[in-house]
């Protein structure tokens, strides 16, 4: 086990490598510099900042000078941002994004499975439908409709939460209740399939024979076989979600990553840039080996050799 | 004899889109107390419908049982609330299913499927009910069990997966047994050995067996008694020897006429002609009368009742072929045949079981 773990941490980094690699050089193909938008410099001015950031060296410089910071923990100084460091900045704008992201993708997946669960159990009947509604609207009706039909009728008419303000947990509400629409629509929609076609399958009529209840069947037979193939999905809905939606984060004044990634792209701010690709690649292949870990602990069928005696 | 499950004008239908079909059309028989009764037929006769009525483990409310008695002990099974059922399966009437490969949960440890049971219906603790568990793999003849217990099921092979299923029938002790096809996914050299540990275990437990196969020589050698299924209807039963030695339905001799023996030395094999009936629209006389050559002007009428065979207690078939003013009818030469083969193949079968 700990030696498939330090497998996969070897090619987790190889793969961080790779998409360093290629975002370093398709950054690079951004049209202008960082001292294009605020073009009140003398040429002789601009020049001195290029020479002082290497920005003047060949690109293989460059590159290899990044990489070999990069190898030893320093992501740059950002352009932008008063020469602050680049992991100060995405430390500082991190948190409410993962917050946000957690909570959502934690109750909306909860929630969504208890939903499709009911769905599968009253197959057909009146609760089916009504879950079958819920998810279709969840899919299909982008977040910031719910975002600002939330704002009307919690913030403006009845006045109970804010608007747009971020610092205490009862502002993140609103924001997660608009985000977690998707993961529920989602997990509601895989685990009413899932559960319907495990409780159509011979080990649940073996269970029924031996006099198991409808409680032991769904939950103790039922569910976990039905929760394998919805892992494979929430793992890249929780990237997604926990890097951070520009829009919500707009809508709710959310001071997260996602609206320090797109100003960074307009400003041309390449330590910054990278850095964020970075973060969102590092969460994502972490987010894929817990999956896989994940999978062994449910499923015993893939646990891996060398794990269990 | 004591009887343990008496089966009344049980009928058994599915509402499907085109309308209800008719599984199972009043099918009616005893089950004696550690006897093994055999139900055989063809694919669709309602053999494994009427054991899952049986259970009560039709997929209601689409299948249902529409009318009938199920008295297990003298009380009606068919008039249980789903709550009692749960009580009854697994306790007094278990059940071995058809595919080991997919009958046991695969997320689940073995000992804890056993140790299910056991844990409900006799309010066994967990360390009661694991010491029993593996008692009960070690009665199965599943080698190293006390390592076996905390496996998984994609550990163990098809015939080792089928004497765990086993073992979870046999958990509580059950009276009844009820084995759908128990053997049919196995290959030939493990369904020997299946049939025997089924046959050691009951000599040991007293268990009365129910054995749906529709494989004849299966029959031979496990059961005492034999019931013939066709379209939904029970239409020839008696001990193995009355519905080998001495059967009287058509369709019977049908079944074993076109069963393949190693001596036979006709170069094809004989074969029922047409399909089964569409149950949707069941017919109106005797259901096999469109596919038998000996039908009567009558069959296509009206259905037969059940006639007692003269000469034996046991026997009963449901022809009129067996009405007093009926034709003589000789059993076709192909099928006395095939029945001197079976007699010979079977009689050493029949010395072990002694």
């Amino acid at each position: 086990m700990t030696r498939y773990i330090f497998q996969r941490v070897i090619y987790m980094l190889l793969t961080l490598f790779i998409i360093a690699s290629i975002s370093f050089f398709l950054m690079k193909f951004l049209p202008g510099t960082p001292l294009n938008v605020e073009n009140k410099l003398s040429p002789e001015q601009q020049e001195i900042i290029l020479e002082k950031y290497g920005l003047n060296d060949p690109l293989p410089v460059q590159y290899f000078n990044y990489m070999a910071g990069l190898v030893q923990g320093d992501l740059g100084i950002s352009f932008h941002f008063d020469s602050t460091p680049v992991s100060d900045i995405l430390l500082g704008r991190i948190g409410p994004s993962a917050l946000l992201g957690a909570q959502s993708l934690l109750v909306g997946t909860v929630l969504g499975i208890l939903l499709g669960l009911v769905a599968a159990i009253n197959h057909n009947g009146i609760m089916d439908y009504t879950s079958t509604l819920i998810s279709v609207l969840g899919k299909s009706i982008p977040s910031f409709v719910f975002a600002g039909l939330l704002q009307l009728v919690f913030a403006v008419q009845l006045g109970w939460l804010p608007v747009a303000l971020w610092g205490e947990f009862k502002h993140t509400i609103l924001p997660t209740i608009a985000l977690m629409i998707f993961p529920l629509a989602t997990a509601a929609r895989f685990t009413r399939t899932e559960m319907l076609e495990v409780l159509g399958s011979d080990f649940i009529t073996t269970a029924r024979a031996k006099g198991v209840n409808e409680f032991g069947i769904v939950f103790k037979h039922g569910l976990r076989n039905a929760l394998i193939p919805l892992i494979t999905v929430i793992g890249p809905m929780a990237v997604s979600l926990m890097t951070g939606t520009l829009v919500i984060e707009q809508i709710f004044g959310v001071p997260g990553i996602g609206e320090q990634f797109v100003t960074s792209v307009m400003v041309v701010d390449y330590p910054i840039i990278m850095g964020t690709t970075l973060l969102f690649a590092v969460l994502f292949v972490v987010i894929i080996l817990v999956i896989d870990l994940l999978y062994g602990i449910i499923d015993p069928r893939i646990r891996l050799a060398g794990g269990e005696k | 004899m004591e009887k343990i499950l008496e089966v009344k004008n049980l009928r058994v239908s599915f509402d499907t889109y085109s309308g209800e079909v008719q599984a199972v059309r009043g099918v009616e028989f005893d089950l004696n107390k550690g006897e093994t009764l055999a139900i055989v037929g063809e694919s669709g006769s309602g053999k494994s419908v009427t054991t899952k009525a049986l259970m009560r483990l039709l997929p209601e409310p689409h299948g249902y049982i529409k009318d009938g008695q199920i008295l297990f002990e003298g009380d009606d099974l068919a008039k249980k609330t789903p709550k009692q059922m749960q009580k009854i399966r697994g306790k007094d009437m278990s059940m071995i299913f058809q595919d080991p490969m997919t009958s046991l949960n695969p997320t689940m440890k073995v000992g804890a499927q056993i140790m299910e049971g056991l844990i409900k219906h006799q309010k066994m603790g967990k360390t009661q009910a694991k010491k029993r568990a593996i008692e009960l793999l070690e009665l199965v003849q599943i080698p190293n069990p006390h390592e076996r217990i905390n496996q998984y099921p994609h550990q163990f092979s098809g015939g080792m997966r089928q004497r765990v299923v086993i073992a979870i029938a046999l958990a509580c002790n059950p009276k009844v047994l009820i084995a759908d096809e128990p053997t049919t996914a196995l290959d030939v050299t493990i369904q020997a050995e299946i049939l025997d540990l089924m046959k050691d275990i009951q000599k040991k437990t007293d268990t009365s067996i129910i054995f749906i196969t529709h494989d004849l020589g299966v029959v031979a050698n496990i059961a005492d008694r034999v019931a013939v299924m066709y379209a939904g209807k029970i239409v020839e039963v008696g001990t193995v020897d009355d519905v080998f030695y001495n059967p009287k339905h058509p369709y019977t001799w049908g079944l074993l006429g076109s069963m393949p023996t190693l001596d036979s030395e006709e170069e094809e094999l004989f074969a029922i002609p047409g399909t089964p009936p569409d149950l949707l629209h069941p017919p109106k006389g005797d259901a096999f009368a469109p596919r038998n050559k000996f039908a009567l002007e009558i069959d296509f009428h009206e259905q037969p009742p059940m006639y007692p065979v003269p000469g034996s207690e046991t026997h009963f078939a449901a022809t009129w072929l067996l009405h007093e003013y009926a034709p003589e009818v000789e059993i076709p030469a192909s099928v006395k045949r095939r029945m001197k083969d079976i007699s010979k193949s079977s009689d050493s079968g029949e010395g072990e079981k002694q």
